[in-house]
């Protein structure tokens, strides 16, 4: 008889990285275009909006991180497997 | 595989457990404390080249906290130029052999968020008073009163999750790489780690100061529009 609970709590780890993982791409992804169109058509403008786009990747980044988070929780911390 | 969320005391200071992490928190502590003692020690209007290269140091977080707030930067260029400092080096610790960053550590990052966190309400309460600070809780309109509490608490939460998954994903990944290959093989992941770190320092400091600005310039503005019954 296998061990249930640890079973899914491993697949449901894999699947919060890998899901979790692909909004925030696809994001970053938009993020950074944006800012290169911005950085062509502003050059001088760059400062301002590396440092934005720094600030907004990390905010869009903690998403990802979120999930990196719950599946560590999952993997190593998980209340209902002790 | 040992835990990313738990650590173990290296020895006991009385009935206080004592971590890896807290250790080499205090000798970065120590250190920078030090080495901002002997670096201020014997200022000159021509400065050598040490106290020029600070200076820019100095020079940078000036620009930075005037670029992101729109303020003067006095008030908050000690407590954001320490925070970036420190993070910083706490990330860059772990060049040296046998370090683990202590900002790969839960209990790190949750001490950084809670000191920005009352930071945020310190410097709030500073540019409004008690009532200007509570009132932009109020700030679009009363009904946002429970959103405007719960985003206080899920930002520096925010802070902690974003410092922690960084810098512990990153000593995680080189540790699984060092155990499935060989010596030299982790090299480009520990390069990719520190800019990484350098990264995240930054962005921490600048999400402390856009939160910090956010309070100081509600709570500034707020007492015009909400104490005008009070003499």
């Amino acid at each position: 008889m296998m061990n249930w609970l640890a079973l899914v709590s491993i697949v449901s780890a894999a699947v919060a990285v890998s899901f979790g993982a692909i909004g925030p791409a696809l994001a970053e992804g938009r993020a950074v275009a944006a800012a290169m169109d911005a950085l062509a058509r502003q050059p001088e403008a760059a400062n301002t909006i590396s440092r934005t786009l720094f600030v907004g990747l990390a905010m869009i980044e903690t998403m990802a991180i979120y999930c990196l988070v719950i599946a560590l929780l999952l993997l190593f911390a998980n209340p209902f497997l002790k | 595989m040992k835990s990313p969320l738990g650590s173990v005391a290296l020895f006991h200071f009385g009935p206080v457990p004592v971590t890896a992490a807290v250790l080499t928190t205090w000798v970065i502590m120590i250190a920078m404390t030090l080495g901002a003692i002997l670096v201020t020690r014997r200022l000159s209007l021509v400065p050598s080249a040490t106290q020029a290269f600070f200076e820019l140091l100095v020079e940078t977080v000036d620009s930075q906290i005037g670029d992101t707030m729109r303020v003067a930067p006095a008030p908050y260029r000690a407590f954001i130029g320490t925070l970036f400092a420190f993070i910083f080096i706490a990330n860059w610790s772990s060049l040296v052999p046998g370090i683990e960053p202590p900002t790969a550590h839960l209990e790190t990052d949750a001490a950084l968020a809670l000191v920005v966190f009352v930071a945020v309400i310190w410097f709030g309460i500073r540019a409004g008073g008690v009532r200007g600070y509570l009132a932009t809780f109020a700030s679009p309109n009363p009904v946002m009163i429970p959103l405007n509490f719960i985003e206080s608490l899920t930002r520096a939460f925010s802070l902690l999750v974003r410092l922690f998954g960084n810098v512990m994903s990153g000593v995680f990944v080189i540790g699984i790489v060092l155990s499935l290959a060989g010596l030299l093989v982790p090299v480009p992941l520990m390069a990719l780690d520190l800019l990484t770190g350098a990264v995240q320092a930054y962005i921490f400091a600048v999400l402390a100061m856009v939160f910090i600005a956010g309070a100081v310039g509600e709570a500034g503005a707020a007492p015009h529009t909400f104490s005008q019954g009070t003499p």
